[in-house]
């Protein structure tokens, strides 16, 4: 878990991280914003469903994969966030499509 | 190192240890043969990492009816391979065998495809060959999210995948179960051959064996003239694409996507004569992208994780080559680019006709005296 | 295909990349920077521009940092290209597959500059892959990036300079860490002290005195000569334990030093040679920088760790070279302009052999002892796993991704490599060269298959 330091750095950028609004500075990545937001994990892997964080904060473990605007196992530590962004944990492998999608598609 | 003796003394030595090698390997050992099996090292061409993971039997062989027999009896051999292979050593080769598709883009790929399918069940002759040509709803119902592009699919029962990688792994491990011998980092460094008694050097030591077998890939152009063989064998570079996983979405393979136990999708593949080349092209890439955003347009929404190029075993024709040395009986060849579709026949039924010291006749029109001027003539 | 190429793409705007580029463009070169970061800075400078008034990242961050990130903007005619990937490089034309905020696009140029930096170096222990475990560098990035610190409390465990200005600085933003626990082996100070270079790095070693007594002042205590770490927890980190200790924490943030990032490299098929000094592989370069292909050139610390000043330097060398091949300068002018650079150069790596020895990772780090250790962290495959594959006769970790998967998830080996490849050479009895290294390929990076059907 990770504490802001508001009179440092101010937070100004609303981000909804698991449906709950989360003011974070900016600058900061949608990683940050599932630390800040204090969330047990940011995703469940695959494998065996097992719980995770951010590991390295530099784009190399993919750890901290997520639903970022409904766009599934994006890398979060490499996305800024912007007002309004949803961030959302990803659960296991992500869905291949959604049937809706098909109807509208074919 | 190169002490003869007792433990370089075996019933047969196999070259390569790819899919082919391995499952011939598998097979002799299982046969009661103490065999030797002998591996390049870790960066060696390996065309069974780069395979694409199909039991597949719709789009081989036309023109060459003994090829469609061998292939079918290839995926019938699977369950039971697959079984044997999960008993002894623990290892789920993934096989699924739910029939499967080949994805008609437009109206003229499935007007051909139904023309195709056509003749090679013609050619199947008594063996028949069940098959049908799907359009519309019932294509869509039987695959999710299909592209409007999709005129139709091209279905046969016998048709399935596995994972090529845990195939090659519980060869492996079911060799040496078996009592087999493994010995990586052993590129050949020489050969000496007499009829029945062949001496091989590798690895700093020489190896004994009254039979072996050539099944080293595209390394067995150079090595089969010296065992009186000739494999015109060439490199055919095919791309691949990986996909994260995703939840379990495809309910049976087709020709150029399928969905592997892990979840990922697969999207295959290219045919590119760029000799020894392994790169990889964006062009090819590309296309394969794009034909499978044709067939499933949700597909375009899915990460690239993975991408690789490996490089086929192509005879001039195409088709596999097995052959049997006239000059020094003994030495076998082994030659294919459906190393996972094949292994069952290579297991169950090439090894054992190995072991017993003589290819059958149903084997002799694979043999390359097929490119053999004279003979052809 | 991008019709005229370009003189110079470098990939990477940190230290290495941002003076590379200066020196190139202010040679009057044609240059791209291509970089996945929004803004210039790399991981030692990350986001320096909005971060330097932090009071807890005083000293060469806001300084040296901040202004070099300034020079950089102010360069006129850099093509700069932040939040960008590479994922492809046809070396024979020069040309660079890359995906941007507005999709794909490709590059062309006469000569590439890896400036790709560093990683940390994996540190796999029974339980780093619970929630609550993070790389230090990470903690360092969040504060620099976002101003956060860990809530509750924090242990550091590991070894090296990064530890103990990190410690430092989460005290300054009023967090600091309970304890660190070092795992540096007894007795490496004196073999460290042989090593040479103290005289000449004693300013940088006189900073590193002053950062430790400072953190040991704000109360952070220390147990040194730590062995057998294991992150404890159920689904959650609840502390962490080691031979003859345990201690509850929220967060332990672990390092044992950075390795270069050469996946790309790799990926390029640049030859590679084991660093025995510092225990990881690293590109041969010449002293110019330049690579095994003729077109490609490496600087900062992913052609050897050097740290960030050492960084600009080889960046400003492999610029003045590339000049000198595409025929702008000649090689005495190549020459004389290189001796400054040069010269900064052999300052910045005089404590190089002493921290090397001081801080090399205990062969654990590298081959992991407990057989449940989780090596390959998107795939979950142990060091058990990796043991029986060899025994089974991988010879080198390409074989073990074929057996096992490790490797083969998002992430493509960069986590694990090296760990799967030191598992093998241990369990076979090779050296580091003869198990060798993954052999990536494109995408670097992941691309979605629309984005490539688009391009």
């Amino acid at each position: 878990m990770f504490a802001q330091r508001p009179e440092i750095r101010p937070a100004t950028v609303e981000v909804l991280v698991a449906g709950q609004p989360v003011r974070v500075p900016e600058g900061a990545t949608a990683a940050a914003a599932v630390l800040l937001a204090g969330l047990p994990a940011i995703r469940d892997t695959p494998v065996t469903g097992s719980p995770r964080l951010p590991y390295c904060m530099m784009g190399i473990c993919f750890d901290c994969l997520a639903e970022i605007d409904g766009v599934a196992n994006r890398q979060s530590c490499t996305v800024a966030v912007h007002p309004g962004m949803r961030i959302e944990p990803q659960r296991g492998a992500r869905l291949a499509f959604r049937e809706e999608n098909a109807a509208h598609g074919a | 190192m190169n002490r003869p003796g007792a433990q370089n003394s075996f019933d047969a030595i196999v070259i390569g240890g790819g899919l082919v090698g391995a499952a011939i390997a598998y097979g002799l050992q299982r046969e009661g043969l103490a065999t030797l099996l002998l591996d390049e090292g870790d960066i060696a061409f390996r065309a069974s990492r780069g395979n694409f993971g199909l039991v597949w039997v719709q789009s081989k062989g036309l023109g060459a009816p003994h090829y469609q027999r061998w292939t079918r009896g290839s995926a019938e051999e699977w369950p039971k391979l697959a079984q044997e292979l999960a008993a002894a050593t623990g290892i789920d080769t993934g096989l699924h065998q739910p029939g499967g598709v080949h994805i008609c883009l437009g109206e003229e790929e499935f007007e051909q495809r139904g023309d195709y399918m056509a003749r090679l069940q013609r050619e199947a002759g008594n063996l028949g060959l069940e098959y049908r040509m799907i359009r519309g709803a019932e294509a869509r119902d039987m695959l999710p999210g299909l592209g409007p592009d999709v005129a139709g699919l091209s279905w046969t029962p016998y048709d399935g995948h596995a994972s090529p990688l845990y195939l090659l792994r519980a060869l492996h491990a079911g060799f040496t179960g078996a009592g087999g011998t493994y010995q990586p980092n052993a590129r050949v460094a020489g050969a000496a051959c007499a009829p029945h008694d062949f001496r091989i050097d590798a690895a700093g030591a020489s190896f004994r064996a009254p039979r072996v077998v050539l099944a080293a890939g595209l390394g067995n152009a150079d090595l089969a003239p010296r065992f009186g063989l000739s494999t015109p064998v060439r490199p055919q570079r095919g791309q691949i694409l990986v996909t994260e996983r995703t939840q379990t979405v495809l309910p049976m393979p087709t020709t150029t996507v399928r969905q592997t136990d892990e979840g990922s999708l697969m999207l295959g593949d290219s045919k590119e004569e760029v000799g020894f080349d392994l790169g990889q092209t964006p062009e090819a890439m590309k296309m394969i992208a794009n034909r499978a955003v044709r067939s499933f347009p949700w597909i375009a929404g899915l990460n690239i994780v993975r991408a690789w190029s490996a490089l086929r075993v192509m005879a001039p024709d195409g088709l596999p080559i097995y052959d049997q040395s006239r000059r020094y009986p003994g030495a076998f060849t082994a030659n294919c680019h459906s190393g996972v579709t094949l292994a069952g026949t290579h297991a169950n039924r090439l090894a054992p006709m190995i072991a017993a010291g003589e290819l059958e006749p149903e084997m002799a029109p694979f043999s390359a005296e097929r490119f053999d001027v004279r003979t052809a003539a | 295909m991008a019709p005229d190429p370009g003189d110079l793409a470098i990939i990477g705007a940190g230290p290495a990349g941002m003076s590379a580029a200066l020196e190139a463009a202010g040679l009057g070169l044609s240059v791209t920077v291509i970089d996945e970061q929004p803004a210039p800075g790399g991981q030692v400078f990350r986001a320096v521009e909005a971060a330097a008034a932090d009071p807890a990242l005083t000293g060469e961050y806001a300084k040296e940092g901040a202004a070099l990130a300034r020079r950089f903007r102010a360069m006129p005619g850099l093509d700069y290209r932040p939040s960008t990937t590479l994922w492809h490089t046809d070396l024979e034309t020069g040309t660079l597959s890359l995906r941007g905020p507005d999709g794909g696009a490709t590059l062309r140029a006469q000569r590439i500059l890896l400036a790709t930096g560093a990683q940390e170096r994996p540190v796999p222990i029974p339980g780093w892959t619970l929630p609550g475990v993070m790389s230090a560098g990470a903690a360092q990035i969040l504060l620099k990036q976002a101003g956060a610190v860990p809530k509750g409390r924090t242990v550091l465990a590991g070894q090296g300079p990064l530890l103990w200005l990190l410690a430092v600085q989460l005290f300054r933003a009023g967090a600091p860490p309970a304890l660190l626990l070092e795992t540096s082996a007894r007795g490496a100070l004196g073999g460290a002290m042989r090593a040479g270079g103290l005289w000449n790095g004693r300013a940088m070693l006189a900073k590193g005195g002053l950062m430790m007594l400072e953190a040991r002042r704000a109360g952070m205590k220390v147990v040194r000569g730590t062995r057998g770490l294991r992150a404890e927890g159920d689904g959650a980190l609840r502390g962490v334990s080691w031979e003859g200790g345990s201690t509850e924490c929220a967060t332990l943030l672990l390092h044992e030093g950075v390795i270069p990032s050469t996946h790309i490299a790799r990926a390029m098929g640049l030859d590679h040679h084991w660093d025995a000094a510092q225990l990881c592989w690293r590109p041969a370069l010449d002293e110019w920088g330049a690579s095994s292909h003729d077109r490609v050139a490496v600087a900062g610390d992913g052609g050897g760790i050097g740290g960030w000043q050492a960084a600009a330097q080889t960046g400003a060398l492999a610029a003045l070279d590339t000049a000198h091949r595409l025929g702008r300068i000649g090689a005495a002018e190549r020459d004389r302009r290189a001796a400054g650079h040069r010269h900064l150069l052999a300052s910045a790596l005089a404590l190089r052999p002493f921290l090397d020895r001081l801080y090399a990772p205990a062969p654990d780090v590298l081959a992991p002892r407990d057989d449940t250790t989780v090596v390959c962290r998107c795939e979950e495959i142990t060091a058990g796993q990796v043991r029986q594959a060899a025994r089974l006769g991988a010879t080198g970790p390409n074989q073990a991704k074929a057996y096992l998967r490790a490797g083969m998830g998002p992430c493509q080996g960069r986590m694990c490599g090296t760990t799967v490849a030191a598992l093998i050479a241990e369990t076979r009895g090779l050296s580091m060269e003869e198990a060798g290294a993954l052999r990536p390929r494109a995408p670097y990076k992941p691309i979605t298959v629309g984005e490539l059907a688009e391009l």
